[in-house]
């Protein structure tokens, strides 16, 4: 098995009380996608700067492309390209200028730099904009020329951290299809981010971490199976009379059971006759649930089941 | 998206160690140059505040100070181009925290370019400003009566023993920038550093009416000796007494300041 990127017991810690990495294994094959998954803080940014070279780990050992990220790290950073939060453009040099830098830094000719700085531009719709400074850009112009720069000297392997993370809906499928083309051309990708819905579309295989430790592992559907085919939302009134609804059935129940504030999730894999049987004893209780509604399960599902805690921030967690 | 095609990969330069390092430096110099190109504002407001001290001085303090054997402007203008240049240098401070907040020194670390190219690029881009800055603070000078009294390679002398200066303080701005949390702090950090140096120093009144503990020290710290020697050099008097120890200090400072600015480069976290 050819293995793009190979990571095994990776540990990064800050200072002496923040352990960022704890231990992490990855290994993605050639040409395919790995969704690393967590929320803000679990040591997704962290394995993805490892893995470019920008940051040393205090333990373990990864390869890039066949190339050790620590003893070799030039060769590792020729055979990639780095996208997203933390690795920007330049805001005062325009669309065209900033390309034409990264081929320039990539060790292409000025005019190997200039000319593919053209094509991509032309590529991810910027040709109007080239000779605008990029600081004039919308987001999702900016994050398009952020991806371009990754993609200058055609990297086998890209790094996108959290690639659309403030993107409205359509600048995020545009990027969506970018990736999508490039996995199809063969490159092979890393992306991490918040969106469950991200890491389902494009993902290939997820790893889900949390605190510094891969907790989870595997395809999208082998995830989510663990929780059941379907699953029946119900909502009371408070959290005290779903976590009341909950002790009904744990223990008993045939399947997932997990509360979320007011919120019980039951999964319901046997059909209509289960979701009478939870509707019944509900009733005898004498716990009336405000809503009901069936669904596929998320990988929200995945992570609160894992780790007991949503995946995705909340207003509340970022203040 | 476009239907087009993405571009395939071209080939990468094969190049020596240390034309990699010049060529990788020389692209960081230019995307520096074409930012302050593209904030001229920047530039124009760095130029006011000596360009107030030069008046401040000559025509409201300088009738009360006493400068035996030259004319006040003369022996101002010393001080001001020594003291433009080093405030010249906190840019240097001020560029490389903004590229490590903005994310851009990240991006410039998955590269495969060389590790010293950010700051031997970004001090090089603010050497090339304190150029512009010294034209500028020249012609603000002659037009209020500054008069060179030596000669034109004497001025050229005293233009390259400012410039070797304000290279070795942006090389200690560099550090500064890379430790200090964000921009604005790098900019504040640079304030108490840079005002004792100026002020007491030889910049503005001659040290013979200081006290004999801060006289000892205005006459013997670099700042002091880099302006005795611009001032040295541009209206007579012995030269090499303040040139040779100016240029002692400023090649010790350097030899500090490298290594220390690369080490702190390094160890981004």
């Amino acid at each position: 098995m050819n293995y793009a990127i190979e990571a095994e017991g990776l540990v990064k810690t800050f200072g002496s009380e923040v352990r960022a990495l704890d231990g992490v294994n990855l290994r993605v094959e050639q040409g395919t996608v790995l969704g690393l998954l967590g929320p803000n803080g679990s040591g997704k940014t962290t394995t993805v700067r490892v893995l470019t070279t920008t940051l040393v780990p205090d333990s373990g050992r990864a390869t890039v492309n066949g190339f050790d990220v620590v003893k070799q790290p030039n060769s590792v950073r020729s055979s990639i390209g780095l996208a997203g939060q933390y690795a920007a453009v330049d805001e005062n040099l325009t669309g065209r200028e900033n390309l034409r830098m990264v081929g320039q830094l990539l060790q292409l000719s000025r005019r190997d730099a200039s000319r593919i700085a053209d094509e991509l531009l032309e590529h991810f719709d910027l040709t109007a904009a080239a000779n605008r400074p990029s600081k004039t850009y919308s987001g999702g112009m900016r994050r398009r020329l952020d991806i371009a720069a990754a993609l200058v000297h055609r990297p086998p392997v890209l790094f996108l951290d959290e690639p659309t993370t403030g993107l409205d809906p359509k600048s995020r499928n545009a990027v969506w299809a970018v990736v999508e083309e490039l996995v199809a051309a063969g490159t092979t990708v890393l992306l991490t981010t918040q969106y469950l819905e991200e890491a389902d579309r494009l993902a290939d295989r997820i790893v889900v971490l949390d605190r510094g430790a891969v907790i989870a592992e595997g395809t999208s559907a082998e995830l989510k199976s663990d929780l059941g085919e379907t699953v029946l939302d119900l909502g009371f009134v408070d959290p005290d009379t779903a976590e009341r609804a909950a002790s009904l059935f744990r223990g008993s129940w045939n399947g997932g059971v997990v509360v979320d504030g007011s919120l019980l999730e039951l999964s319901v894999d046997s059909g209509p006759s289960q979701v009478m049987l939870a509707l019944r004893e509900l009733d005898s209780a004498g716990l009336n649930p405000s809503r009901m509604a069936l669904r596929e399960p998320s990988l929200d599902d995945v992570f609160l089941s894992l780790t007991g805690r949503r995946a995705e921030v909340t207003e509340e967690d970022e203040s | 998206m476009t239907p087009s095609v993405l571009p395939e990969a071209a080939v990468q330069m094969k190049r020596s160690r240390l034309r990699r390092t010049i060529g990788d430096a020389m692209v960081v110099t230019e995307r520096n140059l074409i930012a302050n190109l593209r904030i001229p504002e920047s530039l124009f407001f760095s130029s006011v505040q000596p360009i107030m001290f030069v008046l401040l001085f000559r025509y409201v303090f300088g009738g009360a100070i006493a400068t035996p054997g030259m004319n006040y402007v003369d022996y101002l203008m010393a001080g001001i181009f020594v003291q433009t240049v080093m405030f010249g240098s906190i840019n240097t401070s001020i560029g490389l925290a903004e590229d490590l907040q903005k994310g851009l020194i990240e991006r410039f670390r998955s590269l495969p370019m060389a590790r010293s190219a950010v700051l031997a690029g970004r001090t090089t881009s603010d050497l090339l400003r304190n150029v512009v800055v010294i034209v500028i603070i020249s012609l603000v000078g002659f037009a209020v009566g500054f008069r060179i009294h030596t000669n034109a390679f004497a001025f050229l002398g005293s233009v390259l023993v400012m410039l070797f200066f304000a290279y070795v303080i942006s090389w200690g701005f560099a550090y500064i920038g890379l430790a200090a949390p964000n921009s604005e702090v790098a900019q504040l950090m640079a304030f108490p550093i840079l005002f004792p140096l100026t002020f007491a120093s030889t910049a503005f009144v001659p040290s013979s009416t200081m006290p004999g503990w801060l006289r000892a020290f205005a006459e013997h710290q670099p700042v002091s000796l880099v302006i005795n020697s611009v001032r040295a050099l541009t209206q007579g008097g012995p030269t090499a007494r303040w040139v040779i120890p100016a240029l002692i200090w400023c090649t010790g400072m350097l030899i500090v300041f490298v290594p220390l600015a690369v080490w702190r480069y390094r160890r981004i976290t």
